[in-house]
């Protein structure tokens, strides 16, 4: 049997400590008739190369990103992660630990911990982070509800229409059983217009969850949508792309109260969607309403440094409902992970990369938009990923891009949350997202081959913006 | 040996100039960058730290630090509540599997065939282990599970025109427990009674009435011990209309020997980071996914997977978000990687290796209690299930070695301690839970150390650990005076 070192022998002398006749002793508090009768029907076990052969051919009927050249986006992106990563990552010590509730036997995850809130600080400009939120999704919830508790206003959420539409539904089903407003502002324009949005606020919102670059790659307007917000009293939220801050502004310079974001870029393989890692960072005086673990820096009673979990009284092993979130298991090892990869990469590194993504997604646009068919969807400045609009269906357009070896996507025709902004032209829009790894030669044979199967493809229309 | 200088912060190890990390040159025709971004999006300093180091440095410093840490693969770690058992290694070899580890969640349904099939079937066999048979993935963890579940239950009591504003739960519940009522939105009650380490069915009795909408039970409990009036228990909360939640963190003892569908749970979470394997990453990642008996079936969040059959007789596997979900609660599908290691120990242990693990995690846990009966007896229960919380009260009233100091000692000998002073309901707790992965051998090592520790020096107890890396650390002044990131003028060290 897996996993178990009892032998006969072994058993016996233990039931005999016991003071039970058998195993089936040691049930007697489960009811007769609520035991399972016999065995589940469950597959009968695999022994090792068995369960390698099986994983082997499921993973065989994928098609992932090391079979066609990827450039999707969407919340998840095809960056480099250096092997170091993985190395660290792969050390039992880390990966098979507990929660460093017991800091004299931990001080290796609370110290990578305490690293890593230091350089989310560093990156963001922040003044404190947390230790890891489940992904990106939730940190933009548990950050509308931190919002709720610091200004107190427990009735309307302003969100832009430009926010990841999971993102916007995960947070709709948080507020689910809340009497709190949800309002969307539509982003017709690929981003929002300011002056919009400041009309929309008023002293009952609590908060605006912008992101940056948002759902469509665009740049928005942070600073006076900060400013916006705080010209109400609400808190302005940014979920932003870790990456990006090689090149843009950080939420603190433009004005964010609550900086969210999803961790993934930061040496996290896309593994279909998780684990990823949610970053939440904030100012100093609400500190006391974050979410999730903190690591603190102490001393021991020999005077030397150690760390330790610090305001616990947030957390639900204390303050159980009075917690300023049900968190408890959190993304540790996804920390790490972040924690080495920008350690490897330096400020220089994190500047190189987001220039590449810059310059080769600029490049790929410029190409991509001028082939008959298909055009930039909106002329806003953009990062590293850009919607892109083609005749006809875009889920069309994936699929010959997946017959010429290329992954494209996701088409925004998908989320019904994103057809306010996006009107008539939802299903012919894809996104692209082009990252440091993307050579020239990838990305014109890209075109080449799109716009040799566009030839073939229906005859063409003029292409209409949404008025 | 420890590296102390290997192990300094990142930041201190920095040193201007040094790089790890190269990227090569652009390949693409240049472009001025303001002429890509405009000036007042970009930032126009790049200072704010980052540490400059090197490969060597990076590794040598993670690898020391590493060492700090017990972990399941160096040391016991008997972690009450935790189910810290061992995490095979072909997990980790499976789960970065090319065409595995590199799937983008929005690829199309026709790339993602296998994986998808991994996850209908991982659907299917938790159903199968829960007794119920609905089941969705999506949970990050047993707490995201929790909010999810309540969230369902609210949904549903709306679809028939009712709203419930209440959930109960026992004092025994875990942290979570109401922390995620309240979140979703709930008033939470909590039982204050217990009837020899069980829920008190007087207490409870007085406390449903027609507004509570969720009962939340651990069982087995977090004492260890299997509810046995359990079906009572439901019986009463279904006759006041009300939905019974049972908390799966502890289905390690249970799995393959009763189904909380079977005793009356109408919803219920998986860790599969404890139970089945999932690596605990040093406090997360997890998964957390939950059943649901039918009815709520078309409320859980989504997407979650379905068969169909293709023109050609071949299964295909579809995603579908349930007609009435509650819609997401993360992002994507899930904590997939953790799914994936979970289908993996479920296909090795297969049908026989799921009861026979449960049978052992009890056989475990129920001898090491034999062999503390003298020195920490656990107040409740005559055998326990998979864990027991075993009492410090007589060592600390004849000795004043408190709970506190054994945990402290014993990483001195080479084992994680117990979790302590939880639940409550015990003094001086110690609640053990040694896992079936763990040998005689190992068990027989641990009791021996306990028994030696108990007749150590109270002073020199007290000053437990010896041996560890750092000893007692102040929280106390580490929640006055919060230091929570590196800044490069603190100088706390160096005073120390
Ligand atoms: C009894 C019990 N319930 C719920 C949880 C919460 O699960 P998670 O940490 O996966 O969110 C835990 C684990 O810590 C637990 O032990």
């Amino acid at each position: 049997m897996a996993y178990l070192f009892n032998t006969p022998d072994d058993i016996r002398s233990m039931l005999e400590a016991i003071g039970a006749e058998s195993i089936d002793e040691l049930f007697e508090q489960v009811p007769d008739h609520l035991q399972v009768d016999g065995l589940l029907d469950l597959p009968t076990g695999f022994s090792e190369p068995e369960l390698e052969m099986h994983l082997r051919k499921l993973a065989a009927a994928n098609c992932g990103g090391s079979s066609r050249v990827c450039l999707m986006g969407g919340g998840v992106y095809d960056h480099f992660i250096p092997a170091a990563v993985d190395e660290v990552a792969s050390r039992g010590e880390f990966y098979t630990a507990y929660t460093p509730y017991q800091a004299e036997a931990s001080q290796g995850s609370l110290q990578a911990f305490f690293e890593f809130q230091t350089l989310v600080c560093q990156l963001t400009g922040m003044e404190v982070s947390n230790a890891s939120l489940y992904e990106g999704g939730t940190a933009v919830s548990e950050a509308v509800f931190m919002a709720m508790r610091v200004t107190k206003r427990y009735n309307r959420v302003v969100v832009l229409g430009s926010l990841h539409p999971e993102y916007q539904e995960v947070l709709e089903t948080y507020l689910g059983n809340l009497s709190c407003q949800l309002d969307v502002i539509a982003t017709p324009d690929g981003a929002a217009d300011v002056n919009i949005v400041a009309d929309s606020l008023n002293e009952e919102t609590c908060c605006l969850v912008i992101q940056q670059p948002n759902v469509f790659g665009a740049l928005e307007e942070l600073e006076p949508l900060c400013q916006a917000a705080h010209d109400v009293g609400a808190l302005a939220i940014v979920s932003f792309d870790p990456l990006s801050l090689g090149l843009l502004k950080t939420p603190a310079e433009c004005g964010a109260d609550i900086a969210v974001a999803e961790g993934q870029s930061l040496g996290i393989p896309a593994q279909y969607g998780g684990p990823f890692l949610g970053i939440l960072a904030c100012r100093q005086d609400h500190v006391r309403q974050m979410p999730g673990r903190l690591i603190g820096q102490t001393v021991d009673r020999n005077g030397q440094r150690c760390f330790v979990l610090n305001l616990q009284a947030r957390e639900q092993h204390i303050r159980r409902e009075k917690a300023t979130s049900n968190i408890c298991t959190n993304q540790g090892l996804l920390a790490i992970r972040a924690t080495v990869y920008l350690s490897l990469l330096g400020r220089q590194g994190l500047v190189d990369v987001a220039e590449l993504c810059c310059r080769k997604s600029h490049y790929a646009a410029e190409r991509l938009g001028e082939l008959p068919g298909f055009e930039l969807m909106f002329s806003r400045p953009f990062f590293k990923e850009f919607t892109l609009r083609c005749q006809g269906d875009a889920t069309d357009v994936i699929n010959r891009a997946a017959d010429a070896g290329f992954d494209l996507g996701p088409a925004l025709g998908r989320f019904p949350r994103l057809r306010e902004s996006l009107g008539e032209a939802a299903d012919q829009t894809l996104l692209v997202a082009v990252t440091e790894q993307r050579t020239r030669e990838e990305i014109d044979r890209l075109v080449e081959s799109l716009a040799a199967t566009s030839e073939n493809s229906a005859t063409p229309k003029t292409l209409t913006k949404p008025a | 040996m420890r590296n102390t200088h290997a192990t300094e912060l990142l930041f201190d190890l920095s040193q201007p100039g040094r790089r790890a990390a190269r990227f090569p040159n652009s390949d693409v025709p240049d472009q001025p960058l303001e002429e890509m971004i405009p000036d007042a999006f970009r930032r126009d300093n790049q200072d704010g730290g980052l540490p400059e180091l090197t490969e060597s440095d990076v590794i040598r410093h993670f690898l020391n630090l590493s060492t700090l840490n017990m972990s399941v693969d160096t040391h016991f770690y008997p972690l009450g509540s935790c189910t810290m058992k061992y995490n095979p290694k072909r997990h980790e070899r499976m789960a970065r599997l090319p065409g595995m580890v590199d799937l983008h969640p929005y690829q199309r349904l026709c790339d993602q065939q296998g994986m998808l099939r991994l996850l209908h079937d991982m659907q299917e066999m938790l159903a199968e282990i829960a007794g119920l048979p609905a089941v969705s993935l999506q949970p990050a963890a047993g707490a995201q599970g929790e909010l999810a579940a309540l969230l369902v239950a609210s949904a549903w009591f709306r679809s028939r025109g009712e709203t419930r504003t209440r959930v109960i739960f026992p004092s025994s519940a875990h942290g979570t427990n109401p922390a995620s009522a309240s979140i979703a939105g709930f008033e939470c009650v909590q039982l204050e009674n217990t009837s020899g380490g069980l829920v008190d069915l007087d207490e409870l009795e007085t406390q449903l009435d027609d507004q509570t909408a969720v009962f939340m039970i651990t069982n087995p409990n977090t004492l260890g011990l299997f509810e046995t009036q359990i079906e009572s228990i439901a019986a009463r909360v279904h006759d006041a209309g009300g939905l019974v939640y049972i908390d799966g963190a502890n289905m390690n003892a249970i799995m393959g020997i009763t189904r909380p569908g079977d005793f009356g749970g109408d919803m219920m979470h998986f860790n599969v980071h404890k139970t089945f394997t999932g690596p605990h990453g040093a406090g997360g990642p997890g998964a957390g996914p939950i059943a649901v008996r039918s009815e709520l079936a078309e409320f859980l969040p989504g997407p979650v997977v379905t068969r169909t059959t293709d023109d050609d007789g071949q299964p295909r596997f579809e995603l579908e978000t349930p007609n009435r979900s509650i819609g997401r609660v993360r992002s994507f599908f899930g904590n997939v990687g953790i799914l994936l290691r979970g289908y993996c120990y479920l296909r090795t242990l297969g049908r026989e290796g799921v009861r026979e693990a449960a049978r052992h995690a009890v056989l475990n846990a129920n001898y090491l209690k034999a062999l503390l009966a003298d020195l920490l007896p656990a107040p409740f229960g005559h055998h326990c299930m998979h864990e027991f919380v075993g009492s410090a009260s007589n060592l600390k009233d004849a000795r004043g070695i408190t709970a506190m100091d054994i945990a402290k000692r014993l990483l001195d000998f080479g084992f994680h301690a117990p979790t302590i002073y939880f639940p409550l309901v015990v003094p001086e707790a110690m609640m053990i839970e040694p896992t079936e992965t763990e040998s005689k051998a190992t068990l027989d090592a641990f009791a021996a150390t306990l028994h030696e520790i108990a007749e150590e020096d109270l002073d020199f107890l007290r000053q437990a650990p010896h041996a560890a890396p750092v000893s007692r650390p102040d929280d106390v002044q580490a929640a006055r005076q919060p230091i929570l990131l590196w800044s490069p003028d603190d100088d706390t060290a160096d005073d120390a």
